[in-house]
């Protein structure tokens, strides 16, 4: 056999291979058990993280000279159902957040009320999981402080924020759920402020969720109401978010 | 033992974990270059810092619209740009078809724009890539095959001479073409303890809740978004790697390679001239 010859059907055969391989993987990324398998790399992660940090390890703070000139806005940046509307025109005035589910106290908080909770200011960088940071200053009120007010039954496992907008080609609502451990941290917020003013709407006002030891998506924008929960296997689609339902982690630390 | 065969030899070159920890690293590479590149055009642009600038990527592959031509696909590298329809930043289809994608649809896992699924297939290659190095290297150190990719003193003495045989594309042969030359060990070990750390650690920072434990990683690194730029570097360093490997693959005989990289055996010609004259 020549050199060429043979230089040619190595060529050919791994041409062929290469765009085998690649329509391999795409019907494989439709085939359920296998997407299966490769979603356990992601539980490993979770785990992982979990053991190799401290519960109450605390995500790094910035000075004010490091604040995102903009902080930018992305998913929804102007809910349109005439719930969320009628609140906006009026400032938030009428704005109530229901917290219930498997609480003892269930309670309607305004902004009022929301703003007299204990609260927290940081300056923290906030990670996308299309791949950007901005950093940001965040004034809210401890979930913490909250929870101990409502106090969750016993077994109660999650809390899932049910939120104004509709996104997405479905329209449908957004949501998003945490676990108690990072319900309790110190830096899980309420958040109703940014960079010393009201938050602005495209960044969720009047309230959004800062979890932040997790990816963009879990902090969930324009919240109405919180329910705590022993399962979300019936909320939404069953995954604990509007993003876990697309296929992304539940457990956004990476 | 070598065993003859003529004035051919076949030679035991790589023991079985070695083999299995190469192919399994090949194909764990190849699905997290091409899973990073989807993950890479959710947002195709590099920054320097803890936060992203977005009006000053170091590094942008996007599309542009231009009055004389309409919608263009562009590289811009520090602010020079370079027009790239057809591969990069405007790829597949014709014309107003063409998709507004960094990397082409056939470079990515998967084809179409799916980032969670990206990053499922390489969350799941990076623990098998890590798993694998890990055993490998446990496996090496043990057995004395990590102590083979030390370059030796008689290495160093000879490494300006084993540059310009490179460069020649000159290469060992005979008995000299069973052992690693310098030029290998230092690649090798770059790849593994350089670029293979790089891009773990770098990858690790990127990694909001595992921040909470890599304060100094990150400061090194000069903050997330710097984590996210040298981890694409670093990628970038290993399918550099992969091109000079597999041109020095084919350059030195790609059947007897591949073949000692399959079954261990490593075909050689005896090179004393004792031999030579027996033989002939």
């Amino acid at each position: 056999m020549t050199d060429f010859t043979r230089r040619s059907i190595i060529k050919a055969l791994a041409g062929t291979g290469g765009l085998l391989t690649l329509t391999g993987c795409d019907s494989l990324s439709r085939t359920p058990w296998f997407t299966d398998i490769l979603s356990s790399g992601e539980t490993l992660s979770d785990v992982a993280q979990h053991a190799i940090t401290p519960r109450k390890g605390m995500a790094r703070e910035f000075a004010r000279e490091d604040i995102s000139p903009q902080f930018r806005q992305n998913g929804s940046t102007n809910p349109q159902t005439s719930e969320y509307r009628k609140l906006a025109a009026n400032n938030f005035k009428d704005y109530v957040l229901k917290v219930g589910g498997r609480v003892k106290n269930p309670m309607n908080l305004d902004m009022a009320a929301i703003r007299a909770l204990p609260s927290r200011t940081q300056i923290t960088r906030h990670d996308c999981v299309e791949g950007w940071s901005a950093i940001g200053e965040w004034t809210g009120a401890r979930l913490n402080a909250l929870l101990k007010q409502v106090q969750p039954l016993p077994g109660a496992r999650y809390l899932v924020f049910h939120c104004a907008d509709e996104y997405g080609s479905s329209q449908s609502r957004y949501y998003e759920s945490i676990d108690m451990e990072d319900a309790e941290h110190p830096q899980t917020l309420l958040a109703y402020d940014l960079n010393g003013e009201a938050l602005p709407i495209g960044n969720g006002a009047p309230l959004r969720l800062r979890v932040e030891r997790q990816l963009g998506y879990k902090m969930a924008k324009y919240i109405m109401s919180i329910e705590v929960v022993d399962s979300f296997d019936n909320i939404g689609g069953g995954n604990g978010g509007f993003w876990e339902d697309r296929g992304y982690a539940w457990y956004a630390g990476i | 033992m070598p065993r003859l065969k003529g004035h051919h030899r076949t030679f035991y070159k790589h023991r079985l974990p070695m083999r299995l920890a190469h192919w399994v690293s090949a194909v764990c590479l190849f699905i997290l270059l091409l899973s990073g590149l989807q993950i890479f055009n959710a947002h195709p642009y590099l920054y320097w810092g803890s936060a992203s600038d977005f009006n000053a990527p170091w590094l942008a592959i996007d599309a542009r619209n231009t009055e004389q031509s309409g919608i263009e696909g562009q590289v811009r590298l520090y602010g020079h740009s370079l027009e790239t329809t057809g591969v990069l930043g405007l790829s597949g289809g014709e014309g107003g078809n063409a998709d507004q994608r960094a990397f082409p649809s056939w470079l990515t896992i998967p084809g179409g724009r799916w980032l969670s699924m990206g990053r499922s297939w390489h969350f799941f290659f990076a623990w098998l890539l890590v798993i694998n190095a890990s055993v490998f290297l446990i496996w090496a150190a043990f057995s004395g095959h990590l102590r083979q990719l030390v370059p030796t003193r008689a290495d160093w003495l000879g490494f300006g001479e084993s540059v310009k045989d490179h460069l020649r594309f000159k290469h060992p042969t005979g008995e000299a073409a069973t052992r690693y030359n310098v030029l290998q060990k230092l690649a090798y070990l770059f790849v593994i303890f350089g670029l293979g750390s790089l891009i773990v650690t770098t990858g690790l920072c990127m990694s909001p809740r595992m921040d909470t434990v890599m304060s100094d990683f990150l400061t090194f690194y000069g903050g997330r978004q710097s984590a996210r730029s040298i981890h694409f570097l670093a990628a970038s360093g290993l399918v550099l790697f992969v091109v000079v490997h597999l041109f020095e693959v084919i350059v030195t005989g790609p059947l007897n390679n591949l073949r000692s990289m399959i079954t261990g055996h490593y075909r050689y010609r005896t090179d004393t001239n004792h031999k030579e004259k027996h033989d002939d």
